[in-house]
């Protein structure tokens, strides 16, 4: 099982477009969304609460990253299968939201706002992480194999050859 | 349009965090639950607290499990474009955009009635 690593260095391979893409983006789904909660009310409004709004550009740029690091066709190949890994997590993520949305829901009429979004925050984490946490425990998908399969191809080419 | 241009701003620069955020992790398959990060719903929870009521949220929040339900089947139709179809990422996110927006609003017309 692989455990999460943090890597500073990924913040370079964006370009500032890049950075921009996802804010206007962002940025245009959280006003579209107040715009649908006023035009149709909260039933509607909430359904775009969920909307994928960093999804789109997030796989795309995984994809484009990785084919900039290869630019033949294994490379594209390579960049289809880490958007590919990257929708995996999403899916967990969503089990997250779900979370989320149930929290507001169960407790926005009582208590404090704040304390009601960071425990809903808290359930998205808490809930996002243990199902990827399960997946990788009971059903580990092959990234983590082409992981290792790396890593056991660089062994053995830092494996000195034997004196004949 | 002053509160639009709030949302734009605000959930812009979450939007970006949650993004940022994702983009440090690996394996790809943990950076991918930032892809699905509550980032509009925070700004738009904290902006229906304060403008409206805590009955209107909760309402929200509600609809959310809907819009979440669609965003896992969403992922699923991308993955399935993706990595056996063999597509490139962006045309199989904005093709299986349809699919959340049909089965969101299928789910909300089935399980909640009529926009309230």
């Amino acid at each position: 099982m692989r455990k999460p690593t943090v890597h500073l260095e990924k913040l370079k391979e964006s370009k500032w477009h890049e950075y921009l893409v996802r804010f206007v983006f962002g940025g245009l789904v959280a006003a579209a969304a107040g715009w649908a909660a006023e035009k149709f009310g909260p039933v509607v409004g909430g359904l775009f609460l969920a909307f994928p709004s960093i999804f789109p550009a997030s796989i795309t740029l995984v994809q484009q990253h990785e084919q900039r690091k290869d630019q033949g066709k294994s490379g594209a190949e390579k960049g289809k299968d880490k958007a590919g890994d990257d929708t995996v997590g999403a899916i967990f993520g969503c089990v997250g939201l779900a979370a989320f949305g149930g929290v507001v829901w169960a407790f926005g009429r009582q208590g404090n706002p704040i304390a009601c979004l960071a425990g809903a925050t808290a359930a998205w984490m808490a809930v996002s992480g243990l199902t990827w946490l399960l997946q990788q425990r009971f059903f580990p998908i092959r990234e983590e194999e082409r992981g290792l399969e790396e890593g056991r191809t660089i062994e053995k080419r830092n494996v000195p050859a034997k004196a004949s | 349009m002053s509160d639009y241009l709030v949302r734009f701003l605000i959930g812009g620069a979450v939007v970006s965090l949650f993004a940022i955020g994702g983009s440090i992790f690996k394996p790809k398959s943990f950076a991918g639950l930032f892809a699905a990060a509550p980032s509009v719903a925070l700004v738009g929870f904290a902006l229906a607290f304060a403008k409206k009521d805590r009955a209107y949220a909760s309402i929200e929040g509600r609809s959310m499990i809907l819009g979440a339900i669609a965003f896992i089947i969403f992922s699923g139709c991308v993955w399935f474009l993706v990595k056996k179809m063999r597509w490139h990422s962006l045309p199989a996110a904005l093709t299986s955009l349809l699919v959340w927006f049909a089965i969101a609003i299928g789910l909300q017309r089935a399980l909640l009635g009529g926009s309230g």
